[in-house]
Order: structure tokens, then C-alpha cells, then sequence
């Protein structure tokens, strides 16, 4: 079998509570309990679970942001927290989407500031012109009109904001893009063309796509495989497929039970 | 059946720019039903919630229309008259149960308030009522509840106790407005089932706001269906999932996500279909000022 | 071709926003004051219709011009020992303006700098900063300054450093509690994902945030600098003497007020109006540059 490209080994991520008056000083909450998860080049994993259950701070430990208290996260068979040199390479692979478009976009810099600064800082265009140009061309495959480069973030609607958040991260042509929330709070309409604007980009950069959402309806439609979270622990995985086919756990199936599908008649509510 | 709440011919424009934001909304809401309002954001849902609730703020005017609430006009009923109806028969569910409750009082004291305010209670028996409605939406402990902060409950707990405070007042018409937005699914699920459960042995009627057909299609009976201020489409839920009309709720449809049926979901809305939609608001409003 | 379009579309031209600022009425109003007082501090021994030390007994306390008494040529009166208030006034600018310019800078430069580190690294940074700052809050602004100069030696130099020193606190807190608030936000992650260094986020990414901020800190500073300046001279603790400043001549107009009202009347009303002119820049200038408050 081929290395995979993102791999956690026992993962677990401990937050610091902080000092509070009735527990010990210092005390933490384990948030994240030995994970194991893999993601292969190329792929598209759905990351499901609750509020709470610990799927952002599972992509955020999978980008390094968080460190690990116990196991290790391997990038490309490398631990991520041992790498002194070569932290500015590996950065440039691993680019993360965000939920909220308006907070990840410097709202007191210009659309084109956003868009090249990044590719300037990994030498992947040579001068300001050669960004320009590298940014035209990113603008104009998401589908966003050139005039947007002049703009700030607040002068974009929601979906268009999106879209700048995602032109960014394929902008370094990445290996690996973690997605985290990306579509919640937005219209169906936008919803189904970020989502096949993604898919379609996965497609052409070759990259990996780890997409964190409660929404299993969507993951159903764009994820090759799943890893379902609960408190902390993954629960089930294995091929969407075959997940929402026949799940496992109750854990799973009690969630998939409560999405309500755009179908009458279902007596979805009674059971 | 009788149409308990009727909306007639209703526009509104803001006031800032005097662009519409309601264009001739009709609907009407028979007793004892749930009528789904729907629509992408901006469409216009929460403005007619607010209208009929009379809360609507001062950067939107009413230009036209009526809104018959049992026979009463509510746009035009004098101010006094408008709160005494509205406090004594509508009951409002809201999207945020976190900002929905005071932060500072606890829950008793916030459960009790309408039931002393509009159903005479006293103090004692409003309390003994008010656990009786904890007890009702299937809160554990009601009696330890009462007693806390609306920050000790989770969201799904503080969605229960504001469903409770709706129908307190044993209200005629009940506005959600996105009333399970904010929580997980399995949260949703029971909170819907809820909502279902009380909205059927009270015979309220309900005014549901959302945008997510898959909510409107398990929980309504009909549905009314808007773009920028306009209705789309209109009719009982079983035509509008099985023999939709209108190319925009095909396409709504169509781009809906279903874990079911991956393949029939998810799939963009067309320029096309978009751009007939402006033309249809563009013509209408033509036709306003021509 | 792309490139050429690219840039096009991109440029982000001052031009408009400059045009905008001037069309301010606040940016007007206020810039045009000061640019009044910089011109009149620069051109003060050409512009001042008389010698601003020159005494004559014989024209003491006259009264300013359209009143009974009044003297041509002295246009806002004299005092009592018949110098003339308004040369001495537009003299007084200078020594109002130098404290208030350079003060004011090194304060924003130093509490900027010492907020940002301390907001940003937090960690033990934050907690010697932030107790700093308690300690230096805990004493009145105006003993404080009054303690420094008295141990300095009094003098414009005094005056400045006393300025800094007390007023660095008020940017260094401010900025503190704004790059704290601006590191939670998604745009710093999302910085570290895409590469950049810690410094590199704070020079690039934070202090475009915080400066508007500091704008807006600076330019009420740059009354507060002109206040304390005079009240400094007031107790006679600022230049010597015989430079005219405005807080001179209010100490020595209150003591004559019933004789020469005017002599305390004008500096005073110099004052408010320089207070006020600052602030009304400063919000304009915000209201009119800052791209987030543009809607
Ligand atoms: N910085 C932090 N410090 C302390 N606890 C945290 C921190 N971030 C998250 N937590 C806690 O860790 C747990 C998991 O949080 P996480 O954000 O990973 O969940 P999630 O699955 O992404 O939830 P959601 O669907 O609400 O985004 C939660 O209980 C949360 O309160
Ligand atoms: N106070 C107001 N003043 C002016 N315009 C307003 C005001 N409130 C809402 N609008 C406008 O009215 C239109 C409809 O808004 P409304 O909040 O009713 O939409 P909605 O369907 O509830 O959308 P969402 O799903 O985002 O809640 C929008 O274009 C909005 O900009
Ligand atoms: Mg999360
Ligand atoms: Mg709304």
C-alpha cells in the first residue's frame, strides 16, 4: 500500500483549562483521545461528528496548530513537530479553508494583497507582476470577475469571500486542504457551487481534501471516505458508501437517522 | 378551514434606498397548520415574521397590503389594541436561544412573566404552571431548572425552555423563526418532534422560517416559497417536493444535498434559472411603476 | 495580456480617498486649524504684528480691538506690562506645537510598539507590561508629569519626556487589548497556514488592523500633549519664562483677569479649539481613509 499523505497515530490533543478554584491547578480537558486516521493523496475525507466532538481541533492538529499530547501526526511519513528546517516547504502543502470567510480575510488589506502576498512569500512567482498575473488567473477559474482584486474583504458578498478563501489556498498548489465548516451558514444555491468548485479543484491540483462537517448529507455527496467522531474517539470508517449503507455504530446511524431529506412522506418525524 | 392568519397583497421597500423588499406577498395560514416559509437569505422570511409580529424595524415600510389575524388588520389596528392581540395570541419562537433569554434572570422567572402578564396568573401559580410546561417539553428535574441560569443549559435545553415560554401563553399563532438552526441534528430532530408533538394537541397554528427544505419537507404543510420579496411558488408541501412548478424550486430542489441519493443533490443552480428569476422581479416591478 | 489587465483591475489608487478626505468636513475643519497653527508657529516672527517681549508700560492692559480704549494695531490687546496678547500667542504655538508633535509620537511609537509584543507574545511579556501599565495608572497624570519635570529640570526637553513617559500607557494599553483581539481572528491563522513568520504576521497582517486605532489615540493625544504642555507652564514648570506659551499666559492672565480678561481669554479659547481641531481630524481622517469604515 501506497504511504499515505496525512496520517495520525494515537493522536490525542489535551487543552489547558486553565486554573479553576475547585479542580487542580493547571488542569486540561482531553479533547482528542488516540486517533488514527489516514488520508491518501488525492483523497476526500469526510470528518463527521457533533458540536464538540472534537473535529476541528483533529484539523487543526492534522495543519500543526494544535500540538499533540500524545501520538504523533505524520506529514508524507514526516512528524509534523520535527521539522526545523523545513517548515516554509511544508507550510506551502497544507492550506486550510475556513468556516467564516469574512474573519480569515484581512479586512484591511485588498483582494490582490491577499491573493499574492502568499505566493511572493513561497517564491512561487517571482515579482508582484508575475502574482498579478498568477492572481487574474486564479479569480477567473473560481469565477470571480477581475475588478474583485481592488476590493476589500467587506465589499464581497459571502460567497464570493468564500471563494477567495479557497483561490488563496489553491494558489500554492498544496497537497493537502483541510475544510473546515466551510458551507455552513450559506445558501443551498452557493453551498452546491463551493462544493463543486472544490471537488473539481481536488481534481486538477491533485490534492488531498480533508472536509470537516456536520452536514452527512453533503459529506455523502463529496467525500470518497468517512471518519465519524464522538467525544473525542473516532467511531466508524470506511467508504461513504458503505458507511451510509450500513452503519455500524448507533453513534452513526442515530445521526444519518437525523437528517431530514427534501422528501415528503417519509414519517421521518415519528420515528 | 378557515385561514386564521391571512397576508394580503403585503410590500414593503426599505427606507434607506426605497428598494422593495416585499413584492405582493399573499398567504394564508389555516388553523391548526404549519405553513413553511422559504427562501435563500434575503429573501425576505424574516420581515414577514416581523411584520405580523409587529417588530419590524423603522428601515422597513409597509407600502401596501394587509395582514388579518383572525379578522383583525394588524397593519392597520391602532398601536394599543395591535400589542394587546399580539401579546395575548402570538407566541415567538426565535433562532438564537442563547440571546433569546436573559442572561441574568433565572428560568422560572422568565417562564413566568407572559403567564402573569397575559393569563392573569399569580406568582405561585405561574410557577406551578411553568413547571408543568418544563415537564411538558420533556425537560428532567423541571423543579432544579427553574432555578438556573439560562448558561447553565445547553442549547438544545434553552430551545426547549423558550418552546415551553411560546406556548405558555397557549397562543393561536406561533412564528419560528429558523428555531433549530443553531443546534446539532440529533438535537433538531428531537426539538422538531417537539414542536410537532405540542403544535398538534394545541391545534396552534405555526409560521415556520427556514431555509433548509429538508426541515420544511418533514415538518409543514404548506409552503410558500420566496426570492428577493417575491413568492415563487406556493402550495401544499406534497406538490411543491413532488410536482414543483417553477424552474427556481426544481433548482432549489436539485442543489438540496440528499445522502440518500448522492447524485441527485448538490447540483448548482443554473445562470439561467437565476437570471429568469431577476427577470420576473424586474418585470413585476415594471409593472408597480409603469 | 493577463498581467496587463491584472494590474489594471488591481491598482488601488490613493487619489480617490485622498479627494474623499478633502471633501471631509471634519478633515477640513480640523486639518485646516492646525495647518493654520503650523503656519503661524513657522512664520511666527514675520506673521506676529509686534515683538512678543516687548514691554511698554504705557500700553499696558489695553483691550482687545473694537472695544472702548482699544489701541490700532493691537489687535487682541495687551497686558499689563503692554506686550502684545497676540504676538505672544502666535509665538506660543510653537512651543503648543513641538511638545504636542513630538511628544505625542514618541508615546504612540513606544506604547505601539511595547502593545503590539505584549498583545501578540503575550506569555511574560504580557504580564510585566501589563502590570507596568497598572503601576503607571495608578498615579494621577498631572502629579506624575509635575514629579518628572521637577526632577528633570523644566524645560521643552522635560516637558516631552514627562509627556512620553505618562502617556505611552495609553496606546501600549489600547493596542494591547486590540492585537489580542485581532490575533483570535481567522485571517492570523490563516497566516500561519499559508507561511508567515510570527514578525511577519505582526508587521503585515496585525499592525494594518491596529494602526487605525492608533490614528485615532494619536490625534486625541496630540490635544492631551498640548493641555499638559500648558498646564506644565501653568506652575511654571515648562520653558523659561520669557518664551511666551500659551500656558503662561493663562497663569498670567488668571491673575489679572479683572484688569485684562482678554490676555487669559485668547490662549484659553487657542487651546479648546486646538483640542477639538485634533479630534475632528482624527475622526475624519478615519472616517474617510479607514477601507473598513468605508460602506
Ligand atoms: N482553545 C480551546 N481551549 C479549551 N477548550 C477548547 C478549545 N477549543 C475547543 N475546546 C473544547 O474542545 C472540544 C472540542 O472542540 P472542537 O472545536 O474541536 O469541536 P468541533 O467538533 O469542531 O465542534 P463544532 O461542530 O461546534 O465546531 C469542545 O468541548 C470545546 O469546548
Ligand atoms: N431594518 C432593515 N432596513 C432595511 N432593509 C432591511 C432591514 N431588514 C432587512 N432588510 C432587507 O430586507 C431584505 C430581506 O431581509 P430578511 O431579513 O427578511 O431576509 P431573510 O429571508 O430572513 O434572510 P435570512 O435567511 O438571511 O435570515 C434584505 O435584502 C435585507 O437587506
Ligand atoms: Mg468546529
Ligand atoms: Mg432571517
Amino acid at each position: 500500500m501506497a504511504e499515505p499523505l496525512v496520517e495520525t497515530r494515537g493522536l490525542t490533543v489535551d487543552y489547558a483549562t486553565g486554573r479553576s478554584l475547585r479542580g487542580p491547578a493547571n488542569a486540561s480537558t482531553r479533547v482528542l483521545r488516540g486517533v488514527d486516521i489516514r488520508i491518501d493523496a488525492g483523497e476526500i475525507v469526510g470528518i463527521v461528528g457533533e458540536s464538540g466532538s472534537g473535529k476541528s481541533t483533529l484539523g487543526r492538529a492534522l495543519l500543526g496548530l494544535v500540538p499533540a499530547s500524545e501520538g504523533q501526526v505524520l506529514f508524507a511519513g514526516h512528524p509534523l513537530n520535527a521539522q526545523p528546517d523545513g517548515a516554509l516547504a511544508l507550510r506551502r502543502h497544507m492550506q486550510m479553508i475556513f468556516q467564516d470567510p469574512m474573519s480569515s480575510l484581512n479586512p484591511r488589506h485588498t483582494i490582490r494583497t491577499i491573493l499574492t502576498r502568499p505566493i511572493l512569500l513561497h517564491g512561487i512567482a517571482a515579482n508582484q507582476a508575475a502574482a498579478d498575473a498568477a492572481a487574474a488567473a486564479v479569480l477567473d477559474r473560481v469565477g470571480l470577475p477581475l475588478e474583485v482584486l481592488a476590493r476589500y474583504p467587506h465589499e464581497l458578498s459571502g460567497g464570493q469571500r468564500q471563494r477567495i478563501g479557497i483561490a488563496r489556498a489553491v494558489m500554492l498548489r498544496p497537497r493537502f486542504v483541510l475544510a473546515d465548516e466551510i458551507i455552513s451558514g450559506q445558501d443551498v444555491s452557493t453551498q452546491a457551487r463551493v462544493l463543486v468548485l472544490l471537488k473539481e479543484l481536488c481534481a486538477e491540483i491533485g490534492m488531498a481534501l480533508a472536509f470537516i462537517s456536520h452536514d452527512l448529507s453533503v459529506i455523502r455527496a463529496l467525500c470518497h471516505r468517512v471518519y465519524v467522531l464522538n467525544g473525542g474517539v473516532v467511531v466508524e470508517e470506511g467508504s461513504c458508501e458503505a458507511v451510509f449503507a450500513a452503519p455500524q455504530h448507533a453513534y452513526t446511524r442515530a445521526l444519518i437517522d437525523a437528517i431530514p431529506l427534501p422528501v415528503v412522506g417519509t414519517g421521518w418525524l415519528a420515528a | 378551514m378557515s385561514a386564521l392568519l391571512s397576508i394580503e397583497n403585503l410590500s414593503a421597500v426599505s427606507r434607506r434606498d426605497g428598494k422593495p423588499i416585499l413584492r405582493d406577498v399573499s398567504l394564508q395560514v389555516e388553523s391548526g397548520t404549519i405553513h413553511g416559509l422559504v427562501g435563500e437569505s434575503g429573501a425576505g422570511k424574516s420581515t414577514i415574521s416581523k411584520i405580523v409580529l409587529g417588530i419590524v424595524s423603522g428601515g422597513v415600510v409597509v407600502t401596501a397590503g394587509r395582514v388579518m389575524l383572525d379578522g383583525n388588520d394588524l397593519v392597520q389596528m391602532p398601536e394599543r389594541d395591535k400589542r394587546i392581540l399580539i401579546g395575548s395570541q402570538l407566541a415567538l419562537i426565535p433562532q438564537d436561544p442563547l440571546t433569546a433569554l436573559n442572561p441574568g434572570r433565572r428560568i422560572g422567572d422568565q417562564l413566568t412573566d407572559s403567564l402573569r402578564m397575559w393569563k392573569g396568573f399569580n406568582r405561585k401559580a405561574a410557577w406551578v404552571r411553568a413547571l408543568e410546561l418544563l415537564d411538558h417539553v420533556a425537560i428532567r428535574d423541571p423543579a432544579r431548572v427553574m432555578e438556573q441560569f439560562p448558561h447553565h443549559l445547553s442549547g438544545g435545553m434553552r430551545q426547549r425552555v423558550l418552546i415551553a415560554a411560546a406556548f405558555a401563553i397557549e397562543p393561536k399563532l406561533l412564528i419560528a423563526d429558523e428555531p433549530t438552526t443553531a443546534l446539532d441534528a440529533t438535537v433538531q430532530k428531537q426539538v422538531l418532534q417537539l414542536l410537532k408533538r405540542l403544535q398538534a394537541e394545541h391545534g396552534t397554528s405555526v409560521v415556520f422560517v427556514t431555509h433548509d427544505l429538508g426541515v420544511v419537507a418533514q415538518i409543514c404543510d404548506d409552503v410558500t416559497l420566496l426570492f428577493q420579496g417575491k413568492v415563487m411558488e406556493q402550495g401544499t408541501a406534497a406538490t411543491i417536493f413532488n410536482a414543483p412548478r417553477h424552474a427556481y424550486t426544481r433548482a432549489l430542489l436539485a442543489a438540496s444535498p440528499r445522502y440518500d441519493n448522492p447524485a441527485a443533490g448538490l447540483n448548482p443552480i443554473d445562470d439561467a434559472v437565476v437570471a429568469a428569476c431577476y427577470a420576473e422581479i424586474r418585470q413585476f416591478d415594471g409593472v408597480q411603476h409603469g | 495580456m493577463a498581467d496587463v489587465t491584472a494590474a489594471a483591475a488591481s491598482r488601488r489608487t490613493w487619489q480617490p480617498m485622498i479627494s474623499a478626505a478633502l471633501r471631509d468636513p471634519k478633515v477640513v475643519v480640523g486639518g485646516g486649524f492646525i495647518l493654520l497653527l503650523i503656519i503661524l508657529a513657522l512664520g511666527a516672527d514675520f506673521i506676529a504684528p509686534h515683538d512678543p517681549l516687548a514691554q511698554d508700560l504705557m500700553l499696558g492692559s489695553l483691550p482687545p480691538a473694537g472695544m472702548a480704549g482699544a489701541e490700532s494695531g493691537y489687535w487682541m490687546g495687551t497686558d499689563d506690562l503692554g506686550r502684545d496678547v497676540l504676538s505672544r500667542f502666535i509665538h506660543g504655538t510653537r512651543v503648543a506645537l513641538t511638545v504636542a508633535f513630538v511628544a505625542a509620537t514618541i508615546a504612540a511609537l513606544v506604547g505601539t510598539v511595547v502593545g503590539l509584543l505584549a498583545g501578540y507574545f503575550g506569555g511574560w511579556i504580557d504580564v510585566v507590561v501589563s502590570r507596568l501599565i497598572e503601576i503607571w495608572m495608578a498615579f494621577p497624570a498631572v502629579l506624575l508629569s509635575i514629579l518628572i519635570v521637577a526632577i528633570l529640570g523644566s524645560g521643552v526637553h522635560s516637558v516631552i519626556i514627562a509627556i512620553a513617559i505618562i502617556d505611552w500607557t495609553r496606546f501600549a494599553r489600547v493596542v494591547r487589548a486590540e492585537t489580542m483581539a485581532q490575533r483570535q481572528a481567522d485571517y492570523v491563522t490563516a497566516s500561519t497556514v499559508l507561511g508567515f513568520s510570527r514578525l511577519g504576521i505582526l508587521a503585515g497582517e496585525i499592525l494594518p488592523n491596529v494602526l487605525w486605532v492608533v490614528l485615532g489615540l494619536f490625534t486625541l493625544e496630540l490635544g492631551l500633549a498640548v493641555v499638559i504642555e500648558a498646564i506644565l507652564s501653568f506652575v511654571g514648570l515648562s520653558v523659561s519664562s520669557d518664551t511666551p506659551t500659551w500656558g503662561g499666559m493663562i497663569a498670567q492672565g488668571r491673575g489679572i483677569i479683572y484688569q485684562a480678561w482678554w490676555v487669559f481669554a485668547l490662549p484659553l479659547a487657542g487651546l479648546l479649539a486646538t483640542v477639538l481641531a485634533f479630534n475632528q481630524l482624527g475622526a475624519g481622517l478615519r472616517r474617510s481613509l479607514d477601507p473598513v469604515m468605508q460602506r
